[in-house]
């Protein structure tokens, strides 16, 4: 018999570790995994037995002794029993794609990794001539997946039709949204995904450095990458002749230093250069003159995970997912007050509604939803009239709301949605890189004119003077960061306005 | 931690090590906070020097990030995720109830130096909320009672027990 215990950090925050040490003072010594994304079973016990593999969940450290019995005699009897793990409804009707390892084994295991398909895309983009890769990510209808959408395709081939002696490719894993952890579950669960992803990009576009800008707050994918690297150079899938090619991609992670604007592209650029995090005006596109001043692909995570699959299975069977011009999968983070919370990967199109109800099961709480933000603290909070809107890029630009990089905070009937929209300004004044009057100015008046309305001071003209005050960040921004504070800010006012009667909260 | 001893801290042997890493500036902080537990302002001269930067900008890029610390920190640092996800499963009052028994707001470390209470956005550990991070591990769904005895285990010399 086989255990699995996980390694992420969610599974370690909920006492994984401890588990193992029950487990190890049992005689077992189990893999340490990585997660399946089911969050409200870690930690998730995972035991390969003539049945199947599997589950129970969660598990702490006391349950051990009695599981190990229950192994024994009959293992359907404990009451932490979840069946086969692959048949847990959550689980099962999922379509993974970029997931489909994540849990599996080890994460930093080669073998394993290759055992389940791996570095087959890279080996097949090794036959290919840059171009036939672009042209294959083109087809794939790939379209960034860290939040702004942009076709990966087109990037892609802007950086091969420069002429330049040095290009880059940076992975952007600052993953700076709250209610997100899809880029962190690649890098803990499957890293080698991310690298092989890199590689091919590299040999699509010329480019033989890379750099993963990772987030300072994930320690543990900080640890695994570096230890995956270093594995995947020793067995030339990175260094100066992969696999034999005589082609050449060379991978460090670097670090950054909790800067929630540095997940903006160009600030992530001039922070990779030692600089402070400035917003760059575009153009010139990092495209053109990125890293250094040379061309420079920067794609999301999950962007370049996603390679890994359009490679090894065809662009046809990525672009087959999805709906309207959103193809492929989403990864879906539902996360806040939530009482099956997770990481659900599914073609586009499911709405909101079934994902939260469906999937999530109603709040942690108990108590009903009042709101959910989409897509970070940018994204609009929506009331439940706009739940039955599909997850899908355009349909939910309709609304003036976005999917972002699919992350889904819920939010019970406590909430006080006028303090999530001073939240909302208070965020953008201690995060804004300061460069646009709008702004860096403008959220610190948000938050006074906010405080105004909430104690009832002249408070029609404060109305008309928050959304003047929106209108003019909304325009006056060079970034999203400025540009879209308003939308959490209007949307709490438009659809919770009985909270910001200074009456406390109304039931709206 | 304590060899940080204010002015005299040397940091060379670092400074040789990232100076001809393109953009080695946020490493090399990274590098000297992990040895000295935060960026002595004397550091400064020397980092300038051995990037080739001026004082000034070097001030600039410790003032942007909020993980470059310029005055000594506490033993332990503890911080309190306040994202959205995190609000939404009570962080707000977890936040008041750490200040209240720890009797420092954040940025500040308590008065026998052993712990710095710092904000930080977003844990990425949102689906078991609120979170909390201390030193380099996380913890899950801390609630007043189990934000208490982290700090209990912290006091103790078990260490922090999951
Ligand atoms: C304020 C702000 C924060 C952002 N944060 C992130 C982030 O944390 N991760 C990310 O991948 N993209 C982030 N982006 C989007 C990036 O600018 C850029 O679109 C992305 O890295 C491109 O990669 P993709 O096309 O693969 O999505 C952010 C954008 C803005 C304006
Ligand atoms: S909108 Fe804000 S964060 Fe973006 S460039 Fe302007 S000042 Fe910087």
């Amino acid at each position: 018999m086989t255990f699995y215990i996980p390694q992420d950090t969610t599974a370690l925050a909920l006492g994984a570790e401890s588990v193992a040490r029950a487990l190890q003072t049992a005689g077992v010594e189990p893999v340490r995994n990585g997660s399946r994304g089911m969050f409200w079973l870690e930690p998730l016990l995972e035991v390969d037995t003539e049945e199947g593999r599997i589950g129970f969940g969660p598990v702490s450290s006391k349950d051990i002794p009695s599981i190990l019995d229950a192994l024994e005699t009959d293992a359907s009897s404990h009451d932490l029993y979840l069946g086969q793990v692959e048949q847990i409804d959550y689980l099962a009707s999922q379509q993974r794609l970029t997931y489909a390892r994540a849990g599996l084994g080890d994460p930093v295991c080669l073998d394993n990794y290759q055992a389940l398909n791996g570095f087959k895309g890279l080996k097949t983009a090794l036959a290919m001539t840059g171009q036939q890769i672009v042209d294959q990510v083109k087809d794939s209808g790939l379209r960034g997946r860290g939040g702004a959408a942009f076709p990966a395709g087109i990037k892609w081939q802007t950086v091969l039709n420069c002429e330049a002696e040095q290009k880059y490719i940076v992975c952007n894993a600052d993953e700076g949204d709250s209610g997100t952890f899809a880029d962190r579950l690649v890098m803990e669960s499957d890293p080698y995904q991310l690298i092989e992803g890199m590689a091919i990009a590299g040999l699509a576009v010329g480019a033989t450095q890379g750099y993963i800008y990772l987030r300072s707050e994930y320690p543990v994918a900080h640890r695994l990458l570096n230890i995956a690297i270093e594995r995947a150079e020793a067995a030339n899938f990175l260094g100066d002749n992969i696999q034999g090619s005589g082609k050449a991609f060379h991978l460090e992670v670097r670090l950054g230093a909790g800067a929630y604007i540095c997940g903006e592209e160009t600030s992530l650029l001039e922070s990779l250069e030692g600089k402070r995090g400035m917003v760059r005006a575009k153009p010139p596109l990092p495209a053109i003159e990125g890293l250094f001043g040379k061309p420079t692909v920067v794609n999301n995570v999950l962007t370049l995970a996603a390679i890994s699959t359009i490679l090894e299975q065809g662009a046809e069977t990525y672009q087959n997912f999805g709906m309207g011009r959103s193809r492929g999968t989403l990864a879906i983070q539902l996360a806040g007050n939530i009482k099956r919370g997770g990481l659900i990967e599914l073609a586009f199109g499911v709405t909101l509604r079934e994902v939260v109800e469906g999937y999530g099961q109603g709040t942690f709480s108990g108590r009903p939803i009042r709101a959910i933000q989409v897509g970070g603290p940018l994204g609009a909070f929506l009331p439940e009239s706009q739940w039955d809107t599909p997850l899908d890029y355009e349909a939910f630009a309709a609304i003036k709301a976005m999917i972002g990089h699919g992350g889904i905070v819920v939010f019970d009937d406590s909430a006080d949605m006028a303090a999530q929209a001073r939240f909302a300004m208070e965020f953008c004044v201690a995060e804004s890189c300061g460069k646009c009057t709008p702004c860096r100015i403008g959220s610190v008046r948000g938050v006074e004119v906010i405080d105004r309305i909430v104690a009832n001071e002249d408070r029609d003209n404060n109305l008309i003077l928050l959304h003047d005050l929106c209108d003019t960040m909304e325009m006056g921004s060079l970034c999203a960061m400025g540009g879209m504070t308003p939308f959490p800010v209007r949307s709490a006012l438009a659809h919770f306005s009985s909270d910001f009667t200074g009456e406390g909260r109304g039931d709206n | 931690m304590e060899k940080s001893a204010q002015n005299t801290a040397d940091i060379s042997h670092l400074v040789t090590q990232f100076r001809s890493v393109p953009g080695g500036l946020l490493p090399l902080l990274h590098a000297i906070q992990g040895e000295l537990g935060y960026v002595p302002e004397s550091t400064v001269p020397a980092i300038a020097a051995g990037l080739n930067l001026s004082r000034a900008e070097v001030h600039g890029v410790i003032s942007f990030y909020h993980d470059f610390k310029t005055h000594p920190v506490g033993k332990t640092t503890v911080q309190i995720c306040r994202s959205e996800a995190c609000q939404s499963m009570g962080s707000r009052q977890l936040e008041a109830h750490a200040k209240a028994t720890l009797g420092v707001d954040y940025h500040q470390t308590t008065d026998d130096g052993a712990i710095t209470l710092e904000p930080v956005y977003c844990l990425g550990n949102c689906a078991c909320s609120p979170s909390v991070r201390i030193n380099n591990d996380i913890y899950a769904r801390v609630d007043a009672a189990r934000f208490d005895q982290l700090m209990a285990d912290l006091g103790s010399d078990t260490g922090v027990s999951k």
